[in-house]
């Protein structure tokens, strides 16, 4: 463990960024066109050389940045202390690098917009919570983080909040996130009463590693403490990074800026979850039934948005499940143990996703707001370098080789076999053939085939300013050669070598499979589509409204909550409450009008009770 | 020294001049007799006061009566001013008639 002062900028150039928007932003908008994308950047150069010092320690090194003694409660201590190690490095410098060209992005894709200044603030201070999150040394520091992205994700999913559904999207982000919160706390709770039965008063994460052994072996009703503490973060992670039951929120949050989307997306705040679980992966080896739990929960979430992804028609909602899919990816290799192919999926997803999301945000700005991919097509001659980019990252996405997700979904697959979870591998399997099938229909509505765009928009449709397009080709560079980063290698995942060649024959055809039907149903028999959607029927209908869901957790949850309100506020509220109000009101009214009676009002009264009283003071003191 | 009355005699009569006072304040009903009342008590007390001092052949209580006669005339003043302000506004000068002071 080798101490630093390094680290701590990490955090502060983007805290800095915050302060500057907030007091001096609104004044000086340009100012925070540079401030808002150099901070972060000047974060990830930071990043880059905290990355390069800890290469140069030996194998299994970290640096660590103690700031400040943060809590001190009884026995129990929490420090302000920083890590790095190589699974923070990792994401330290996916959530700056990607995080910095997102930001150069907003400045293109918010010109002009009347909160630009505030959605900078907003963009920094989730960086810096991201990256509170991504360091901290301990749990308690970690949850600071975990909360910090909430709040933001709140803020920036409802940034345009004179919208009435913007406002409702950010605040069902925050309230599916505290649920996924309160379950991680109770995590915690249970984690340090545990671990302080035995003397061990702190939630440090290497402090949990060395004292594993206390936990292997303690019980709470009749549990063991492994299998409850995995369950309940998991059930925080399930929260933050959207899955079943909690994903509902996360599509969502596209009423946000579409570089929000990005940014949430991608390089921040989903991948929360996954980092989490990768960060406490020695105390989910002590509980193999948690990890099959996340391992399955992982494989589900990722067909079954990858299902709900094949239908939808606005570019971003099949985006949003296309991420719910692809986090899923993330918690079946997590719950399959291979760690490094979970983190690895996640830096290749990070370069993919921002892509998408970014150039989706390109095709709506060239269309002035258009988000209905029925009323695009056509796209590829007037926007080419959003076109070429977006196409990059499909075929990143879709695993098509030598691109980078077709190295880290072959990772997760093979590790799933190789774990002797067939079935979940064969599920797997076939959300990446659904993946390629649903990017490619992405890529085909909007770029290829006949335009369906509207006249007025087709006038002004144009292709994106340089600051937006550099942006995509960077981040293109990164889904394109993501793969041979030795990210596996880097978290000592032990691979042998490689995937297996039948896997990844076999994974590389579906993937063609997929964008073959794709490109089949979409460019070169368009009116296919329909006709089969017809004969599916109420399949597809089903399909179409996301497996209606969210109206099942209305019915389930909203309503009886609502219905709950309602007797507290027309019932119990001005019946009981009101009545004890009114009623001591009405008491002292009723016994006041005997007293009142003294008051007459007449100065000879009043005259006479102070001679009394004189008297009777002075027949005190002469008579003792 | 030319001879004096006894101090039993000045503190009797201090007495019987604040028992008129007193009984004028609660007895009488027009407020100007009432003010008037209040300054014979004052003067009674006043006359304690300076009888007193001569007996103990101490300054302390003919200090007091000046204090007490500064009081005395500010209390005038706005008394004065009350009962002046009462009759412009065409009330009575009956005290028993005065109960607006009441909730």
């Amino acid at each position: 463990m080798t101490p630093t002062t390094l680290l701590r900028w990490i955090i502060l150039l983007p805290a800095a960024g915050v302060l500057f928007h907030v007091f001096l932003g609104r004044r000086a908008t340009a100012a925070v066109k540079v401030v808002g994308p150099g901070l972060v950047g000047a974060a990830f150069a930071v990043a880059v050389a905290a990355g390069l010092r800890l290469r140069a320690l030996p194998e299994g090194g970290l640096l660590r940045d103690h700031l400040y003694t943060w809590i001190v409660a009884g026995p129990f201590r929490a420090e302000a202390a920083l890590r790095l190690d190589a699974l923070s490095a990792v994401m330290a410098l996916v959530v700056t690098g990607v995080g910095f060209l997102i930001h150069v992005y907003s400045v293109g894709y918010m010109h002009g917009d009347r909160g630009f200044a505030r959605y900078f603030a907003y963009l920094n201070l989730f960086t810096t919570a991201m990256l509170i999150l991504v360091l901290a040394d301990n749990l308690p520091l970690l949850f600071v983080g975990w909360e910090g992205v909430g709040l933001c994700s709140y803020l920036l999913i409802g940034f345009w909040y004179e919208k009435t559904e913007n406002a409702a999207a950010g605040k069902k982000a925050f309230l599916v996130n505290r649920i996924g919160d309160a379950g991680f706390l109770l995590g915690l709770f249970l984690l340090a009463w545990t671990l302080g039965r035995h003397g061990v008063w702190t939630l440090d994460v290497a402090a949990i590693e060395r004292h594993l052994d206390v936990l292997r072996t303690e019980t709470v009703g009749g549990w063991p403490v492994p299998l409850v503490v995995g369950l309940l973060l998991f059930v925080g992670a399930t929260g933050k990074s959207a899955q079943i039951p909690l994903y509902v929120w996360l599509p969502d949050a596209m009423a946000g800026p579409t570089p929000v989307s990005a940014l949430i997306h991608a390089a921040t705040m989903v991948t929360a979850g996954v980092y989490m679980i990768a960060r406490l992966h020695a105390v989910y080896a002590l509980a193999p039934a948690a990890l099959t739990v996340v391992a399955v929960v992982g494989a589900a979430t990722a067909l079954f948005a990858a299902v709900i992804a094949t239908a939808q028609t606005d570019i971003k909602r099949v985006l949003a499940y296309s991420t719910v899919s692809q986090l899923g990816y993330m918690f079946l290799g997590l719950g399959v143990g291979a760690t490094g192919a979970a983190i690895f999926h996640l830096v290749t997803h990070a370069f993919f996703k921002a892509l998408l999301f970014l150039g989706a945000g390109s095709v709506i700005h060239g269309l002035g707001g258009e988000q209905d991919m029925r009323r695009m097509g056509g796209l590829r001659a007037r926007l080419p370098v959003t076109f070429w980019t977006m196409t990059a990252a499909a075929l990143a996405i879709a695993g098509v080789p030598p691109l980078s997700g077709f190295f880290s979904k072959d990772e997760i697959l093979s590790s799933a076999f190789a774990g002797r979870h067939e079935v979940l591998g064969v599920v797997g399997l076939l959300a990446a053939a659904l993946t390629a099938y649903y990017t490619g229909r992405l890529v085909c509505l909007t770029f290829l085939g006949e335009s369906r765009v509207s006249p007025e928009a087709a006038h002004h449709l144009h292709e994106s300013p340089p600051v937006m397009t550099v942006p995509l080709a960077l981040l293109a560079v990164g889904a394109v050669a993501g793969g041979f980063l030795p990210v596996p290698a880097l978290l000592g995942h032990t691979g042998e070598g490689g995937p297996p060649l039948a896997l990844m024959a076999l994974a590389t055809g579906l993937a063609a499979a997929g964008l073959w039907l794709a490109y089949q149903l979409y460019v070169v028999r368009p009116d296919l589509p329909e006709t089969i959607a017809a004969r599916l029927g109420g399949f597809y209908g089903l399909v179409r409204d996301k497996f209606r869901v969210d109206e099942l957790y209305d019915a389930l949850v909203v309503r009886p909550l609502f219905a709950a309100a309602d007797v507290g506020a027309r019932g119990i509220d001005p019946k009981l409450i009101d009545g004890v109000v009114n009623g001591t009101g009405v008491l002292v009214a009723a016994t006041s009008g005997v007293w009142r009676r003294l008051q007459t009002g007449n100065v000879q009264h009043y005259a006479l009770s102070f001679l009394i009283g004189a008297l009777l003071l002075l027949g005190y003191y002469v008579g003792r | 020294m030319p001879p004096t009355a006894p101090l039993t005699w000045y503190l009797g009569l201090s007495a019987v001049l604040f028992a008129i006072g007193a009984i004028g304040v609660l007895v009488r009903r027009n407020v100007i007799v009432i003010f008037m009342a209040i300054e014979l008590m004052l003067n009674a007390v006043n006359l304690t006061f300076v009888a007193l001092a001569r007996s103990l052949g101490s300054m302390d209580g003919q200090v007091i009566v000046f204090f007490v006669m500064t009081v005395a005339a500010a209390e005038a003043a706005v008394g004065l001013a009350i009962i002046i302000a009462l009759s412009r506004n065409g009330e009575t000068m009956n005290a028993d008639e005065l109960v607006t002071l009441r909730w």
